[in-house]
């Protein structure tokens, strides 16, 4: 029992990053764009965040309103760092693909010469500690409050919290409608007079918000609010676009691919700890492939049947019927 | 001085190469049905775009109700009460019904959607106007005609007046276009004013008040149907008389060209076969022509027939070979040409010039080719020979890209590059949907003369006028199999109506079987 729960308490905050820059991409592809820069914006994300920690930790602020606090810069960063993205891709038309490729690029170097010049390392180092013992109250449920409230991160919750807003604003709202037609029939939303190119803004947009906030979760959930230009997000980026595909472009499934996904990377972190898998004697390292080798699987086998959102990738033109 | 709803004067548009209004003027009263009649590229389209505000004219002036008014986009048409059911529909596929209706105009508190009473409304005005649709269904998952429906729903529910129809029938089976024509009738009857773009003078003749003439982007008249005719209206469309007669001489029928034989194919649609075992000869000189109301099987027997799918069971012989399981490119080179059902889709690749088209059934011979290199000037000189020989019109020529091209002129680059190629037998599916009268009488006469080279001619198609004029023989499918073969010039129209409804049937003679 007790590796179950230590797998949950592990599984949950590499997990909670996973969803948010998946929903993020949602967000984005579902307005039309493709954006494969959500790992350029994690690592933007991450940067800030761990930057302002790095700033206010000598402070006697309380870690968790750090957290928050920490949230909104990393936010806005990401923010910032998406509109080049639509900039480039709604308002230039230019080829999505190569200047996702390109902003993902651009900012583990700029990461790197930063951290050189200013803290002569490789990346931000803070000193803070985020992680939380025990929730008072809720922490002493049987079985859910050893799952949930034990062991954690502020960033669980927060990381449901946005999950279940992304659900509302996505299905509920007239802006999450009028934004999934200009995934689909960007024409068709025009012809009802619908600004495709501010919905396209606005999708990009959430993804960069999404997106700094998913990769500061991860400083703070992962690496424990530390950012390095080497490894960076190492990989989370990409391995939230496979989370969104899986995740079919919605919601609810993106939050189930990213438990799987998150689940198999704990697993393989905790060989040791499951006598089953430890006794068979595998190089730990080997299994830590493990989430990627997943990843191609599953895409290899569920890409037939998915859906893309039909209009993604294709530059809005007005003229063009 | 009438008063008119809307006045559209002396309106100018151009586009590269091409001025598709030249000074046209249009006026609309109310409570009329206003039809809009031209040639393939005549500029209808761009007309109305121009009155819903998907573009901008250049010159000229609209009124609404006698004050000018500037219309720069779709919102400002729909403030003025103006909705259109496009040529190609905008609706969005994983959408449901209701949710395309209200998209744009959604109800709402605070952000928030509230469809309940937006459903009741569109539930009331589909039931006022006899327009059945069913709210919760998924585009994707519904017919063409109720997809219509709910396009002509999206303009009830903005409560426009103005409804502007571009084409809206040459999607629909001959039933739903009955019920579109009274659903327009109706409308006009409440006072509303329809515009209605259509090439069927029939339908002109049986709905419509006043009719509008366009030819190469500019006015010619505007009739009153009452003191007209379907041969005036066709020599003001053209400028000249055409035959709605269909001219045959007596050909020769020559040896078989084309022999199915137990063909199954399966749908993927459901679990059934949508064709099941059927067995008929094309000969050389004949113009069989598969009927049936859409959905009975032709469309899937003909992607087997073509390549685009596989056959479950069953042989295809063309001039004496089996290509059964041959490549399309094979099945291509061994004489079998194809006119595609869907133009966009498979006749064309949209994005590539005139010439490029042109050539793609050829650019890897010799003549065009050398090395793997193209030979540009080759292509040049066979594409401008092409469009010269076949009448293609187009803003560049060879350098014009498909996508901007009028329907019938894309129909014609096909049928040229189809037609100038080797072949023994040639497969037309729906060859003149879409097309203006002029066209279509030049795409009959093509086959015609395919005909009478000595070629077999396999012709799909829905329409009863067409089956029942061009063709040799007939054969009717219905529900996958073929029920019946008639003689077009000792059948009737009802008769045929019998077989393609399954009320009917007889046994095919089984010549090829007994070979
Ligand atoms: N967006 C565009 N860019 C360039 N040329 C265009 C564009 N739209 C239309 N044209 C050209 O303008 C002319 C008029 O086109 P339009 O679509 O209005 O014809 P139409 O009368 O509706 O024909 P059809 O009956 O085939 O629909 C055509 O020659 C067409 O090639
Ligand atoms: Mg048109």
């Amino acid at each position: 029992m007790s590796t179950v729960y230590y797998l949950i308490q592990n599984m949950l905050p590499v997990a909670i990053p996973l969803l948010l820059v998946a929903l993020g991409g949602m967000f984005s592809e579902r307005s039309g764009i493709v954006n494969i820069a959500l790992e350029g914006i994690m690592l933007f994300g991450a940067f800030f965040g761990a930057l302002f920690v790095f700033f206010i930790q000598k402070s006697q602020i309380d870690p968790q309103v750090i957290i928050l606090i920490g949230m909104v810069v990393a936010g806005f960063s990401g923010l910032i760092y998406s509109l080049l993205l639509s900039f480039a891709a709604v308002t230039m038309k230019a080829n999505q693909t190569i200047t996702g490729v390109s902003l993902n690029m651009l900012i583990p170097a700029a990461i790197l010469l930063f951290s050189k010049m200013f803290f002569n390392s490789d990346g931000i180092t803070t000193n803070m500690n985020f992680y939380i013992r025990k929730v008072p109250v809720l922490g002493d449920i049987p079985f859910i409050g050893e799952m949930f409230f034990q062991k954690t991160y502020l960033t669980v919750v927060l990381g449901l919290f946005f999950l279940v807003i992304s659900v509302i604003v996505f299905y509920k709202t007239r802006f999450g409608l009028r934004l999934r037609a200009c995934g689909e029939h960007p024409q068709a939303a025009d012809s009802v007079g619908i600004n495709v190119y501010f919905m396209r803004y606005a999708g990009v947009s959430i993804s960069g918000i999404l997106g700094g906030i998913g990769g500061f979760f991860y400083s703070v959930g992962v690496l424990d609010g530390n950012v390095n230009g080497h490894t960076g997000v190492a990989g989370f980026g990409f391995l939230a676009l496979a989370v969104m595909i899986f995740g079919q472009w919605k919601p609810i499934r993106i939050l189930l691919a990213a438990l799987f996904f998150a689940f198999l990377r704990t697993l393989a972190y905790s060989v040791v700890l499951i006598p089953f898998l430890d006794n068979l004697g595998i190089n730990q390292t080997y299994y830590k492939m493990l989430p990627y080798i997943a990843t191609m699987v599953v895409l290899a086998f569920t890409s037939r049947k998915s859906r893309a959102p039909k209009a993604e990738g294709i530059p809005y033109d007005k003229a063009l019927r | 001085m009438e008063n008119y709803i809307v006045e559209m004067l002396n309106i100018t548009k151009e586009f590269p190469g091409i001025i598709a209004n030249d000074n046209i003027t249009l006026n609309l009263k109310k409570g009329e049905v206003h039809a809009l009649l031209g040639e393939n590229g005549a500029g209808k389209s761009t007309l109305v775009s121009v009155l819903f505000g998907l573009y901008q004219a250049e010159k000229g002036e609209i009124k609404k109700n006698g004050k000018e008014v500037k219309i720069n986009n779709p919102n400002d048409a729909n403030d003025l009460g103006i909705g259109m059911v496009h040529q190609h529909f905008k609706l969005v596929e994983i959408f449901t019904v209701l949710e395309n209706i209200i998209l744009g105009v959604e109800p709402n508190t605070l952000g928030f959607l509230q469809k309940t009473d937006a459903r009741k409304k569109v539930m009331e005005l589909s039931g006022k106007y006899g327009l059945k649709i069913n709210p919760d269904a998924l585009i994707e998952e519904i017919s063409i005609g109720m997809q219509q429906r709910a396009e002509i729903l999206k303009m009830l529910y903005r409560e426009n007046e103005i409804l502007i129809f571009d084409e809206p029938t040459a999607v629909l089976t001959p039933q739903e276009i009955k019920e579109l024509l009274k659903i327009m009738r109706d409308l006009a009857q409440e006072g509303k004013s329809v515009l209605f773009i259509t090439h069927k003078l029939n339908e002109i003749i049986e709905v419509a008040d006043r009719c509008t003439v366009l030819r190469k982007g500019k006015y010619i008249g505007t009739v009153d149907i009452k003191d007209t005719t379907k041969e005036e209206l066709s020599r003001m469309m053209v400028g000249r008389d055409i035959s709605f007669n269909i001219e045959k001489k007596l050909t020769e029928v020559k040896e078989v060209v084309l022999s199915v034989k137990n063909v199954t194919v399966p749908s993927k649609l459901h679990k059934n076969n949508a064709v099941k075992n059927i067995s008929f000869d094309v000969r050389g000189g004949e113009i069989v022509c598969l009927a049936g109301i859409d959905g009975n099987g032709q469309t899937e027997f003909i992607s087997a027939l073509t390549g685009l799918e596989k056959v479950s069971s069953g042989t295809i012989i063309l001039g004496g070979k089996d290509i059964t399981k041959s490549s399309i490119r094979k099945r291509s080179v061994s004489g079998m040409s194809h006119i595609p059902e869907d133009r966009h889709k498979h006749g064309l690749i949209l994005d590539y010039s005139l010439e490029e088209n042109l050539v793609l059934q050829r650019y890897w011979q010799p003549e065009f080719q050398n090395k793997g290199f193209i030979r540009f000037h080759a292509v040049r000189n066979y594409a401008e020979c092409l469009i010269k020989k076949y009448d293609v019109r187009s803003g560049q020529g060879p350098i014009t890209m498909a996508r901007s091209m009028s329907g019938g002129n894309q129909q014609k680059a096909i049928i040229a590059r189809e037609i100038d190629k080797d072949h023994e037998v040639l497969v037309a599916v729906q060859p003149t949907r879409g097309l203006d009268v002029g066209a279509v009488e030049y795409i009959h006469k093509q086959l015609i003369s395919r005909r009478d080279c000595g070629k077999g001619v396999l012709l799909v198609s829905l329409e009863l006028d067409e089956v029942m004029n061009v063709s040799d023989r007939i054969l009717v499918m219905y529900e996958g199999e073929i029920v019946g073969e008639l003689d077009p010039k000792k059948t009737t129209v009802q008769e045929l109506g019998l077989y393609m409804s399954g009320a009917k049937r007889n046994t095919v003679k089984e010549i090829d079987n007994a070979e």
